[in-house]
């Protein structure tokens, strides 16, 4: 029995062999587990941009995109399976998954492939003289950290003394990332940090609000990823929390979290570092190019949400950075390697983003040898629950480097010692 | 017709306890020990080492470790995630802190210390048994995620409490970390499953194999026979949790390179290897491998069929490869609940007889 598994997984190996002659960028996606109804609207984003430049464009640089996709159901093993089947001539992996990207990152320097993790992942990866091979533009966890005590202090008049915040967060790698920043940021504002895990999925958190309920923090940050989003937005609509003062990170801002709540989730923050709606001219476009033709991923339905246009966004750095490789390495077959220097010299300015159809839409992102990570500027959406609608409530605001950058350095050269990587010199 | 027990003539005690009595069989494994060390290494790829054969290799160990427990000696438990992550940062702890000492010894180490572990989380079963003891070895897979996932000392103070593991050599070969060839890889997992399986077949004929049977069929009619049941239980639980604690050593340093107490440790990894178990058959080192085979291949054969061969979109392949899954576990646990190895069993005799059935 164990040889005729052998063989016919020998059989489906040799016949799922994907074609050389065009630009591999492999989609590590996930539309089942607990994750799923976030990681399928990302998913379509991704593959819907790739599929616009092949059906408008003809690729990019003459050169088609091949998008083969892989469930990883949000899990580590499944991860390594997809990563290894795909591996092969691929360009760039943007799992979309914070476990599967640490497993990747020593992986992905000895393969010499990219990984382009926008906005989760390993923070230090900014660093890129001993990431080599990972970006993580235009934003990572530290800068959302940041960023959103930035707008408190804005909220406060510049004085967060005294002031209890709440940090809600997955009990992952993912959740656990941001707390040594917000810690840091505690010393320097003054305000007291709690913080309060939630095992994952987080279908329970009856406990965590009712800690929140009882300390009455000023204001509450959030961590939160698929289902433990929905219920922490019902629970604070439950013990009346005030929504204004709730703000979540990116991967908790998406429509799937506020829906359930109804009303009681009006005035939810979340930070982006994308826009958000259908107001953009991309989108005509893509309703004639892809989504009239039926050639939309998984039939469109997702068109326009908050996560989906955030899987949009990447699939837009990465094609940025293909375009700049080509152009560097005056081939439009480019490799790994060349797409790295493309990422390295990648430079995102506001008139590129509204050529692309996409004004205002991100941050501009000038990358470097050493900073793989962009300005890391995020900006804040509100829920209005009435027009079910995000809306962006302020302009893009820059982290605090004076408190991120030694943690970056610190963390990174733990990294590296840990790895037995050398820092490259990048000059 | 060729595989028989006639004309196999035995001449002294040694040749009639062997472990394989029927030549052709005692061939076969030979000839799967030959493919697997002397073949299998040179044509090795990166997928079939990190995909297909590195799991099932590393889940037979964690199979062969819980059927002694619970198909040996009937102690049911659920702690086997638990376990399994003290095993991974065992080594995680021993390979950071003692980095000139061979990975091999650490590993070692690790199955030492989730045996000591196993044991100490076994002693409820000298009070209690079955379900009740079931429920207490799921107190101990939830203890001991939380608290590698609440001490730092356990992750050396990582921003984001994963584990990662560095690169070690064995001989020279890099056989974890990023630049390890597949071929190393495979061939440290292939040495433990080889000691792992010797060991335990080696240890189940034998005089404590016997006393776990013995308890485990009727441990009162034991204890009346002299067979002490804290030793027993005590030898099952470290037994099979040091096997435990070497794949999941194994499956953190080898397979994943890096590793997240909850998610790659949690309860689900109970169940899956509580699986392998039932299906593969309770009581028979060749079912762990069955087990181990059948739950760890065939999802992947169906994706690749699915997704690969048929193009089916891949959420939908997905849910058809549970619901096959699942369906092919009923269907097997209803046509023999005795479970795999009891149907390679019955093939077995059928081919005895085979052409000339009574």
């Amino acid at each position: 029995m164990k040889l005729k598994f052998a063989s016919l997984v020998a059989a489906a190996l040799m016949t799922a062999a994907p074609a050389m002659a065009e630009l591999i960028v492999p989609n590590l996606s996930y539309r089942t587990g607990p994750y799923g109804a976030n990681g399928t609207q990302y998913a379509d984003g991704f593959n819907d941009y790739f599929t616009l430049l092949n059906e408008r464009d003809g690729g990019i640089g003459g050169e088609t995109i091949s998008v083969p996709e892989c469930e990883t159901a949000y899990n580590t093993e499944k991860g390594v399976e997809c990563y290894e089947a795909t591996k092969d001539g691929a360009l760039v992996f943007n799992p979309l998954s914070t476990g599967i990207t640490y497993q990747l990152i020593p992986k992905v320097g000895v393969d010499k492939k990219v990984l382009y993790t926008p906005g989760y992942g390993r923070t230090s990866a900014k660093n890129g003289k001993v990431f080599e091979w990972v970006f993580n533009a235009p934003a990572n966890y530290w800068d959302g950290a940041s960023v959103a005590i930035k707008y408190l202090l804005d909220e406060n008049g510049g004085d967060l003394n005294g002031k209890k915040i709440a940090l809600v967060y997955h009990n992952s790698a993912y959740g656990k990332e941001p707390i040594r920043t917000l810690q840091e940021l505690a010393k320097k504002h003054g305000f007291t940090l709690t913080e309060i895990p939630v095992e994952a999925p987080g279908q329970e958190q009856k406990s965590q609000w009712l800690q929140i309920r009882r300390d009455k923090p000023d204001y509450v940050l959030m961590w939160g990823w698929g289902v433990m989003n929905q219920v922490a937005i019902q629970e604070a609509a439950n013990i009346r929390f005030p929504m204004e003062n709730f703000i979540g990170i990116w991967w908790a801002g998406s429509e799937l979290d506020v829906m359930p709540a109804g009303e009681g989730a009006n005035g939810y923050k979340a930070l982006t570092f994308n826009g958000v709606g259908m107001d953009y001219p991309i989108y005509d476009d893509l309703k004639t190019h892809v989504i009239d033709t039926g050639k939309a991923s998984q039939g469109g339905e997702h068109v326009g949400s908050a996560v989906y246009s955030r899987g949009m966004y990447a699939a837009v750095v990465i094609a940025e950075a293909i375009r700049k490789a080509q152009e560097l390495a005056g081939t439009s077959a480019i490799t790994p390697e060349q797409l790295r220097d493309g990422f390295e010299q990648l430079d995102i300015t506001p008139e590129r983003l509204a050529e692309i159809g996409l004004p205002d839409f991100g941050p501009e992102i000038k990358l470097s040898c050493d900073n793989h990570g962009g300005s890391g500027m995020a900006r804040i959406q509100q829920w209005d629950a009435a027009e079910k609608k995000w809306n962006l409530i302020t302009e893009f605001m820059e982290p605090d480097a004076e408190v991120l950058d030694p943690l970056i350095a610190e963390d990174s050269a733990a990294y590296a010692q840990e790895a037995g990587v050398t820092e490259r010199s990048c000059n | 017709m060729l595989y028989r027990e006639a004309g196999d003539f035995k001449t002294t005690y040694r040749d009639d306890g062997q472990t394989f009595p029927i030549t052709l069989d005692r061939l076969g494994y030979y000839a799967i020990l030959f493919v697997a060390v002397l073949i299998v290494p040179f044509v090795i790829n990166d997928y079939w080492a990190s995909a297909v054969l590195l799991p099932f290799l590393i889940y037979a160990i964690a199979s062969i470790g819980l059927n002694i427990l619970v198909g040996y000696a009937g102690q049911v438990s659920l702690g086997t995630g638990g376990f399994m992550a003290v095993g991974a940062y065992a080594v995680y702890k021993l390979m950071t802190a003692f980095p000139e000492v061979s990975v091999v010894i650490h590993i070692l180490l690790a199955g030492g210390i989730t045996a000591l572990v196993g044991i100490a989380f076994g002693l409820p079963s000298l009070r209690i048994k079955g379900f009740y003891l079931a429920v207490a070895t799921l107190a101990a897979q939830f203890f001991l995620v939380w608290l590698f996932n609440k001490v730092p000392w356990f992750y050396n103070y990582s921003a984001s409490g994963q584990i990662n593991a560095p690169e070690r050599t064995v001989l020279g070969w890099a056989v974890t970390g990023p630049a390890a060839s597949p071929s190393a890889k495979y061939l440290i997992c292939l040495g433990f499953v080889i000691f792992a399986a010797w060991v335990a077949r080696n240890l189940t004929r034998g005089m404590i194999g016997r006393k776990w049977m013995a308890i485990r069929d009727m441990d009162i009619a034991a204890e009346i026979i002299g067979v002490n049941p804290l030793s027993a239980k005590m030898t099952a639980f470290g037994v099979s949790s040091f096997f435990v604690g070497i794949a999941g050593a194994l499956l953190f340093a080898v397979y994943l390179g890096a590793a997240e107490v909850t998610e790659a440790f949690g309860i689900n990894k109970s169940f899956l290897v509580l699986f392998m178990v039932i299906i593969g058959g309770l009581g028979s080192i060749f079912g762990s491998f069955a087990g181990a085979a059948f739950l760890v291949l065939l999802p992947v054969l169906l994706k690749n069929v699915l997704v690969g061969v048929l193009g089916w979109p891949t959420d939908l392949a997905a849910h058809i490869e549970l619901m096959i899954v699942g369906a092919l576990i009923i269907f097997f646990l209803i046509v023999e609940p005795h479970g795999l190895a009891r149907l390679w069993q019955l093939v077995k005799e059928k081919l005895r007889l085979w052409p000339f059935p009574h």
